[in-house]
């Protein structure tokens, strides 16, 4: 790794600015992401603006129909908090198949969110759920947020605040792990809801999608059979010594189908 | 054997690993873990590039940075005469035509050949520094042909890798009997084809490599920590070879070391390096690898493509084998590697048939890749996949059962000494019994209401057999010197008797995983009856240990146990003569067991400790005819390879939407000879397994086309998981080793040996109704699906994918 100077604010407000002072800083939350590609020399950033003292940023709150989860929320607590098992179990149970024990009680939901990883999991419910990301300055629709690999609506030094989820009527989730990294080599999590029915599919394409002939189907008749003959175009997918284009295209389907059923 | 120590600490009990205390609890100490003051820190400069020439280097920016203290580069290595890294093993091809054999540089001269080929070396105060003035190192490369596959170095007008290589062929080599194999074809009823490529591995093994070099101006001394399986071994290639430093002056420790698999058999460039800078600087020098180093700079493993014939009777019995394999050498000769393909792997051919006619040859060739050498197995997994799956193959053509033709063609136990038609022969083994227990223990019977269940709920169920053989506890130093070995293959134990009957063992094998602390204690603990808490077993120093081998080819206690027990048998005879001395009989009247010298049908004896203070208080002794003190030391040849073999039974369920296999069950029985520790035998079959499934289903190493390693680190190269691997059924039915002392074979490889093809049958069974006859390994989920989804699956070409 090389040298970068470490700030650990309080505030949102003093992370922002501290940001904003020196575009070659990057916020650092679970750091999970960020450090493996520090020590693999990847990345080069002047400061390291350390999210861990903002307790702002934690928690995890009812408010109407929404969850709003804090960004600084780990993976762990997703999986277990009761309030999100009891409201939105698929994202506590997606939440659980997170890499490993060490990586869910560092990784953060909102770090995650904001890096964007094509293979990771969050973003296909955020787009799924029809979340809506709350920055430091603005609220961004998820359908708006990720824009593609590794790149989001946010600009350079907007900070991540937290993520609002509309509670589902149901949810479901399934992928099938890339056998080397575990991260998901394609996953699809379906919801119903008070916006509708989503799909949102990861690690298929260089950023998650809405699968909206699927959302179609499934409005008209939400059951496993109504999307296992609906074929995901292979055009625009990954295509990698893992799996080709052809086969993630087709694990959209088979893993649409299981999600449904896992929603019940 | 005698029989003098408790049940719970001797041979055949399941004492826990001595050693697993300080691991589990953090308090091993690796190479890592040790510093030495004032030491200084190496980071190696690599070559992004497969192969290129080397313009120039320009190191003056990166000399004047922080910390520096030195840059080495090829140049520098010449000037002071250092020698290639050797290889430990020469291949003589068909015609009498020696390999070739090109120069290994330590740092790489005029070339780079493979993606991770040391460049120059920094040496800096801190870890940070050297690898902040790495990069500021210009190095000029023109870019040459990459040569990442076999087929790329052998095509007509291919570039040349080495310039002594001609076609990049290092040797082309045969065994057995060309004239009588032909014959055995053209009487046959029927032949049978198959072609196959054995996946390139990296061994991965949990501790990643590191070294310390350290000098002593006083003396002169030089001494290396590094982690390796064979210090000695070391000591003599790096120190004969490529520093010129005599044996006396050269002193290796392997510490503890966490796994090897093979890897740290080698010697390896970066220990020459770190020996020898740290006596240009008269400062240590610490290098230790990152992962993603070691993925480019560990030798990996197996990588044969192989074409085999199999001739057989109407009845299905074999009459002729023939083998073409291309093995990858890689960019440079490894240590071991000319073996690997070459007499551990063809000399299998017969594996546990009677195969009469056999001819096998080996086009060993350079390619613009990491060296490829021995990984856990070394060369019979590779051997024992293409035979098993054969065998499948045939039965499924000759419209047989696959339990049937395997039975048919087995070596029968009253056949032994069994001589194959090449070169081995085996001494003892009951294939019938390890495979009727194996069939047993699976249910084999009934998996058709398994397969019927399982398709009920969506899933292919499939199940296949590896009935395997393999050569271990290499190998009498004459014959290997025969075949080309430049070292002998004995080992070494020196057994010291302290004055008050404690022992310490010090054994020439080493320990990386395999337990010795305990197994070895537990052997010297039954043989002197010394209770094992008063055994110690030490490893790892040739400071402190007459020269050995080390460990690797499943050799530590068939051939390491055997020297202690010719050494213990030293010291049993002469305690015999110190106890007819103190008890004032003949010696021929005192027998030894239970750890008491005693007078032949009297109760008059002396314990094992009494005896041991008599010969270091020499007081009442009988010292004009012994001489005092109580160590022994001997040497081991050993007479013949061991031949494990066994029985793997493996139980498949496939998901057909997405390719995704699961082992359901795994049954594995094996013969590895007489067991000491029957706890450490099943981990060491365990860990096996884990490594052979890997191979099966998912462990993968793939390079581009630029020669550019895509599968360089954990998120593309898929290593086998707990979750990935069944709750085993392991289990071992004995036959005696017939020309060790201990009766012993060895157990570290058969796991790893056995599997594959037993898992691959079963996948390929699981996909029966598809009309698949063979699944390349690894059987990754897309590759599943895409057989099962491409062209309606059933109009499949025979043996192809
Ligand atoms: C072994 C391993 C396995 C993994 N497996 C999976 C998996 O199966 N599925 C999966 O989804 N993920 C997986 N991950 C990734 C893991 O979930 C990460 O924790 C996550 O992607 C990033 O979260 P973090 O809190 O660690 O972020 P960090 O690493 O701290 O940061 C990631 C990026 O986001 C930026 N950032 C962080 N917080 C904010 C913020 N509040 N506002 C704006 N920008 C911010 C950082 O600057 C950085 O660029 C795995 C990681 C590892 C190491």
């Amino acid at each position: 790794m090389y040298d970068f100077a470490y700030h650990k604010p309080t505030s949102v407000a003093d992370a922002v600015k501290l940001l904003a002072e020196d575009p070659d800083a990057r916020p650092i939350s679970g750091g999970m992401t960020l450090l493996p590609a520090l020590k693999h020399r990847l990345n080069m950033p002047s400061a390291l603006i350390d999210l861990s003292g903002i307790a702002e940023l934690r928690g995890i709150r009812r408010e109407g129909d929404a969850l709003v989860i804090g960004a600084m929320v780990k993976h762990f607590e997703i999986a277990t908090d009761p309030q999100i098992m009891a409201a939105i179990p698929a994202l506590s149970r997606m939440a659980a198949t997170i890499g490993d024990t060490q990586v869910r009680n560092r990784g953060t939901i909102g770090g995650s969110l904001a890096n964007n990883d094509p293979a990771a999991d969050y973003p296909a419910a955020a787009l799924a759920l029809g979340a809506t990301l709350i920055t430091d300055r603005r609220q961004i629709p998820a359908d708006a947020f990720f824009v593609g690999m590794f790149t989001t609506a946010m600009e350079p030094g907007e900070l991540l605040v937290g993520v609002s989820f509309p509670i589902p009527e149901k949810a479901g989730y399934a992928k099938l792990r890339n056998p080397a990294s575990r991260y998901s080599m394609t996953g699809v999590f379906v919801a119903r809801g008070p916006k509708g029915v989503g799909v949102g599919v990861n690690g298929a394409a260089a950023c998650a999608f809405r699968q909206k002939e699927m959302e179609a189907a499934l409005a008209a008749n939400w059951s496993p059979e109504a999307v296992a003959g609906i074929r995901q175009p292979a055009d625009d997918l990954n295509s990698d010594i893992h799996g080709s284009a052809e086969y993630r295209a087709n694990l959209v389907t088979v893993m649409a189908k299981r999600a449904v059923a896992d929603a019940g | 054997m005698n029989v003098t120590t408790p049940p719970s600490e001797g041979i055949g009990a399941s004492v826990r690993r001595r050693e697993d205390l300080r691991f589990l609890s953090g308090r091993g100490q690796y190479t890592d873990d040790l510093n030495r003051p004032g030491q200084l820190h190496a980071w190696i400069l690599r070559s992004p590039h497969a192969h290129a020439r080397i313009g120039g280097i320009d190191t003056a920016a990166a000399a004047a940075m922080p910390g520096v203290r030195a840059i080495y580069t090829a140049a520098h290595i010449e000037a002071a005469g250092l020698g290639g890294v050797p290889c430990g093993w020469q291949v003589t091809g068909k015609g009498g035509k020696v390999m070739a054999e090109p120069m290994h540089p330590v740092l790489a001269s005029g070339k780079v050949r493979h993606v991770g080929d040391p460049v120059a070396v920094v040496v800096a105060e801190t870890r940070s520094q050297a690898r902040d003035a790495a990069e500021a190192i210009a190095v000029s490369y023109t870019p040459l042909p990459a040569l990442p596959t076999m087929a790329a170095a052998l095509a007509p007008g291919a570039a040349l890798l080495h310039d002594d290589a001609p076609g990049n062929v290092c040797f082309d080599w045969e065994i057995g009997d060309a004239a009588a194999t032909d014959a055995a074809f053209a009487a046959a009823y029927k032949v049978v084809r198959f072609e196959t490529t054995n996946n390139r591995l990296v061994p991965n093994a949990m501790e990643p490599r590191a070294a310390i070099g350290d000098y002593d101006p006083n003396s002169g001394e030089h001494t290396l920590y590094t982690t390796s399986q064979n210090p000695h071994v070391i000591r003599l290639l790096m120190g004969a070879f490529v520093l010129k430093v005599p044996e006396h002056r050269l002193r290796v420790v392997a510490p503890d070391v966490g796994g090897g698999f093979g890897s740290k058999i080698y010697h390896y460039a970066e220990e020459a390096i770190v020996t020898w800078a740290a006596a240009q600087l008269k400062r240590p020098v610490k290098w230790t690898c990152e992962r993603s180093e070691a993925f480019v700079s560990d030798a990996h493993g197996r990588d044969h493509v192989t074409r085999a014939e199999l001739a057989l009777d109407a009845e299905g019995r074999f009459l002729g084998l023939r083998v073409e394999t291309l093995a990858n050498m890689g960019a440079y000769l490894s240590t071991f590697a000319p073996a690997v393909p070459t007499y551990l792997s063809a000399t299998l051919l017969a594996g546990c048939y009677t195969t009469p006619a056999i001819h096998g040859q080996v086009k060993a060739v350079f390619t613009s890749t990491v060296p490829v050498d021995a990984y856990r197995g070394a060369g019979r997994p590779e051997t024992t996949y293409l035979l098993e799956r054969l065998v499948d193959v045939a039965a499924r053509e000759m419209g047989m059962d696959r339990v049937e033709i395997r039975r048919k063609n087995f070596i029968r136990p009253d056949q032994f000494p069994y001589q194959t038609p090449v070169a081995l022969q085996y001494d003892s083994g009951d294939y019938e019994a390890t495979l009727r227990e194996a069939l047993r223990v699976a249910r084999y019977d009934s998996f058709e209401q398994r397969r019927a269940e399982a398709k009920a709920r969506g899933r292919l169920r499939g199940i296949g057999i590896s009935t395997y053989l393999e050569a271990c506890g290499i190998a009498p130093s004459k014959l290997v010197g025969q075949l080309g070995a430049r070292a002998g293959l004995y080992e070494v134990a020196n057994i010291r008797v302290h004055p008050t009957g404690s022992v310490s063992v010090f054994t020439g094998t080493h320990s990386h995983g395999q337990g010795h602390e305990t197994t070895f204690a537990q052997l010297v603990s039954e043989q002197l009856g010394v209770p094992l808490s008063q055994v110690e077993v030490v490893h790892g120093d040739t400071g402190k240990i007459p020269f050995g081998m080390g460990t690797y080819g499943s050799r530590s206690l068939a051939v390491g146990g055997s020297a202690m027990v010719k050494a213990m048998d030293k010291i049993i005879a002469k305690g015999r003569k110190i106890a007819a001395h103190l008890l004032e009989a003949s010696v021929e009247d005192i027998e030894f067991s239970n750890g008491q010298f005693r007078v032949a049908g009297t109760d008059r004896a002396k314990a094992f400790a009494e005896i041991s203070m008599a010969a270091y208080v020499p007081h009442n002794y009988p010292i004009e005819e012994i001489e005092p003190g109580l160590e022994e030391t001997a040497f081991y040849d050993p007479k013949n390879f061991t031949y494990p073999g066994g029985c793997h039974i493996c139980e498949v369920e496939i998901d057909p939407e997405t390719g995704e296999t699961e082992v359901v069950n795994f049954t594995a029985c094996d013969d590895v000879g007489r067991v000491i520790n029957p706890m450490i035998v099943e981990g060491q079959i365990q860990g096996g397994l884990a490594q052979g499934i890997g191979q099966a289903l998912i462990e993968n190493t793939v390079y581009d086309s630029e020669g550019q390693l895509l599968s360089a680190s954990f998120a593309d190269y898929a290593m086998p998981r707990a979750a990935q691997i069944p709750a085993f059924d392991v289990s071992t039915s004995t036959t005696l080793c017939t020309h060790n002392p201990l009766g012993v074979k060895g157990c570290g490889e058969v796991g790893a040996i056995g599997s594959p093809p037993a898992v691959i049958n079963a996948v390929v069974d699981a996909l029966r109704d598809y009309g698949v006859t063979h699944v390349e390994m690894p059987a990754t989920p897309q590759k599943i699906w895409s057989i099962i989804h491409s062209k309606g699956g059933a109009a499949l070409p025979a043996a192809a994918e």
